[in-house]
């Protein structure tokens, strides 16, 4: 009764053999990245890709060991062209893994189709709030941060410094309030004025001086890109910025610095990474970026760049072997790399834990923009979102 | 509200108002006298931008900056007009909406590959800096003030060779009977080139002022371009009279809906519902106002006479 058995042993290795993914893996690896490359957006995404190629320059073009091309798609800041974009890349090109996006719209059209197709997302921006809570995914990791952490980084500061009123201004749409629940959330200050503007706004003179009649102790915003450019060119023209002290969360950065300059200087801001920061693998990073593209890079680059380094250290924990998505998961999960914020661990929900820092724009003559962002102090020390409760996730 | 505060917030509102002016005064000439849809003029009105930028800071002479975004954008206006429109002023509005829609994305490229996708730094020489005391510590920004003179001073100049001067009445005819102008012995292409010509400057001339307060960055003409639209059908389409109301209708009701809009609703609603209806509705509001017009005088308040 013994003789069937090792037929039975033998055919099934066969059956493994045929089946399992091979041992040694793939030989190349294929990443596709969404950004935004056209628009008045697009130069998010120039610092993303040129963030993402010098990654590859760092790696010596292998990404975990293995040949690695980059497919670039761009979203055009629209969710169903990001879905379309995914889909792409899924399909024809057979990506192994993606990474990028900046929008939370985009990222939550998006993560569905990527998870769906059992394919792994690393976001390097969006902190769409349902991603770290109800709506967390095995497969969806993020190099970032939750959209309302810096905007509480921002009220613990203004709550601990002692500033009793501040007047507030967003854009009109789901962000803007998301970033002053996050603000509420640490500040307890009187609010004299919560005031929404609307989405793309060019001239903010009346909001200017509706706010120089009510004479508040400091101001707070939120105008990303454009927008924050305006805000601010109109608010030193009118002569407040040696008046009223000017805080704000992704207004005033790298990407729009080269357009403010001087008019920057003196200006508050909350992130949890800056140009200067004293991490290694970031004064690396920084160094090499300003000597390759002439200009300073802003955390949208630095997040990407650390997307690449996190896919690399679990692509070398996995052994190239890709495709076992599993192992991928376990290896991704170890944050196992030299981020350029310092070590880190991820919290249930995938998203790190980590410090966040008040930062102040200052005349740097070492920067190829001539004002640069500095970190004053930390605000923050492993600081977790506000969802990850909501997140059923264990590991 | 104190009157000094109402009264900084009307400029405010006659400063956009004169800014969109100068945008819907090319426009609305295209539009009205040659029939065509030139969705391109923010196009226009972004090289401006980038003419008076780059040049002043190349040669450090805001001046010349400015003589450069004039002059550029009027042969950059000639020239699209010559080499693209030309063929389109028989075609329908359909095909001209296309086609112009096709040089919003090729000038926007090709700005980014000139001058690269960051937004482009403006500095202001000294002497349009600071303030001007208006009356009891009303303190209005003297820039902002300078935009409201050119303006002024732009709506009178062009009144005047619109009605005043041969080359008006020129252009006037022309949008009347093309046919019969041209028989006269006029040449109306020329005639045509160069109304789309000082179209394009008056484009440039709100660009370069823009640059210094808006971001200058590929696309930024887009974002103006709609409100330049209300203005031209509330103005009433190839008027220049009824661009310059519309233009100054638009801006005050913008500006003061935003300003007052929500403190007047707090007074009659709880804070929290003011705080949801109050930017919602006065983003509305110039969309509401030109509905108002089109029910009550579909051709706008000034419609052009003839054509």
């Amino acid at each position: 009764m013994i003789k069937p058995f090792p037929t039975l042993v033998a055919g099934a290795l066969a059956a493994m053999l045929a089946f399992a993914p091979p041992a040694t893996a793939q030989q190349k690896l294929k990443i596709g990245f969404i950004t935004t490359l056209s628009g008045p957006q697009g130069i998010i995404g120039k610092h993303m890709r040129d963030s993402v190629e010098l990654a590859l320059d760092h790696l010596g073009r292998k990404v975990g060991g293995l040949p690695t091309e980059v497919i670039y798609g761009d979203d055009q800041f629209k969710p169903d062209v990001g879905v379309q974009v995914a889909q792409q890349m899924l399909q024809r090109d057979n990506v192994d893994i993606m990474a990028g996006i900046i929008w939370s719209n985009v990222m939550l059209a998006t993560v569905p189709v990527v998870t769906g197709a059992g394919k792994i997302m690393v976001g390097t921006n969006a902190g769409a709030s349902p991603l770290a809570g109800a709506q967390c995914n095995e497969l969806y990791f993020s190099t970032s941060w939750n959209n309302d952490q810096s905007p509480e980084a921002m009220g613990k500061y203004l709550q601990d410094t002692g500033i009793k009123e501040l007047y507030v201004l967003a854009p009109n749409y789901q962000a803007g309030k998301d970033m002053v629940s996050g603000l509420k959330r640490y500040y307890k200050g009187n609010i004299v004025e919560e005031l929404y503007t609307k989405m793309g706004q060019l001239d903010y003179q009346a909001e200017i001086t509706a706010l120089r009649a009510k004479n508040p102790k400091a101001v707070f915003i939120f105008y990303p890109g454009g927008m924050g450019i305006q805000f601010i060119r109109q608010y030193v023209q009118a002569g407040l910025r040696d008046q009223i002290p000017l805080y704000s969360v992704f207004t005033v950065d790298e990407t729009t610095i080269p357009a403010l300059k001087e008019s920057a200087v003196g200006q508050f801001e909350a992130r949890f990474w800056s140009a200067d920061i004293k991490v290694p693998a970031s004064q690396k990073y920084v160094a090499d970026f300003r000597k390759k593209y002439g200009y300073t890079p802003s955390f949208y680059g630095a997040q990407s760049y650390d997307g690449i380094m996190l896919i690399d250290s679990a692509v070398k924990a996995v052994k190239g072997n890709v495709k076992d998505t599993k192992a991928m998961v376990a290896a991704l999960r170890k944050a196992d790399y030299d981020s350029i914020r310092g070590r880190y661990k991820f919290n249930n929900n995938h998203h790190p834990i980590q410090d966040f820092y008040l930062l102040r724009a200052v005349k740097d003559g070492g920067a190829p923009e001539g004002v640069a962002m500095h970190i004053e102090k930390k605000v923050f020390e492993d600081h977790k979102d506000a969802y990850y409760k909501d997140c059923k996730m264990k590991w | 509200m104190s009157f000094a505060l109402i009264f900084e917030q009307l400029l405010n509102g006659v400063q956009l108002g004169v800014m969109l002016f100068l945008l819907a005064a090319g426009l609305t000439l295209v539009l009205g006298i040659m029939n065509m849809v030139n969705l391109a003029h923010g196009s226009l009105y972004m090289i401006g931008a980038y003419f008076a930028i780059s040049v002043g800071q190349w040669s450090g002479s805001y001046l010349l900056g400015v003589a450069a975004a004039l002059v550029g954008t009027l042969l950059v206006g000639m020239l699209v007009e010559v080499v693209a429109l030309r063929t389109l002023y028989q075609r329908d509005h359909l095909d001209q909406v296309l086609a112009t829609f096709g040089l919003i994305l090729f000038f926007n490229e090709l700005i980014a590959i000139l001058f690269g996708r960051f937004a482009l730094f403006a500095s202001l020489p000294s002497y349009l800096q600071g303030h001007i005391e208006l009356f009891s510590g009303i303190r209005y920004p003297l820039y902002r003030a300078v935009m409201i003179g050119v303006g002024l001073l732009t709506a009178v100049l062009l009144w005047y060779v619109v009605t005043r001067t041969r080359l008006g009445m020129l252009i006037r005819a022309g949008a009347s009977n093309r046919t019969m102008v041209s028989a006269l012995g006029v040449n109306i292409r020329l005639l045509y080139t160069m109304v789309f010509g000082f179209g394009a400057a008056l484009a440039g001339l709100a660009g370069l002022m823009a640059g210094q307060i808006y971001t200058v960055q590929p696309g930024m003409g887009e974002l103006i371009l709609i409100q330049v639209f209300v203005v031209i059908v509330i103005g009433g389409i190839g008027s220049v009279r009824g661009a310059l109301v519309g233009a100054l209708i638009v801006g005050i009701v913008d500006t003061m809906g935003r300003a007052f809009l929500k403190p007047i609703l707090e007074t009659v609603i709880s804070a929290a519902a003011a705080n949801t209806a109050g930017p919602a509705l006065s983003s509305m509001l110039i969309y509401l106002l030109m509905a108002l017009v089109l029910a009550l005088r579909p051709a706008g308040l000034f419609p052009a006479r003839g054509g």
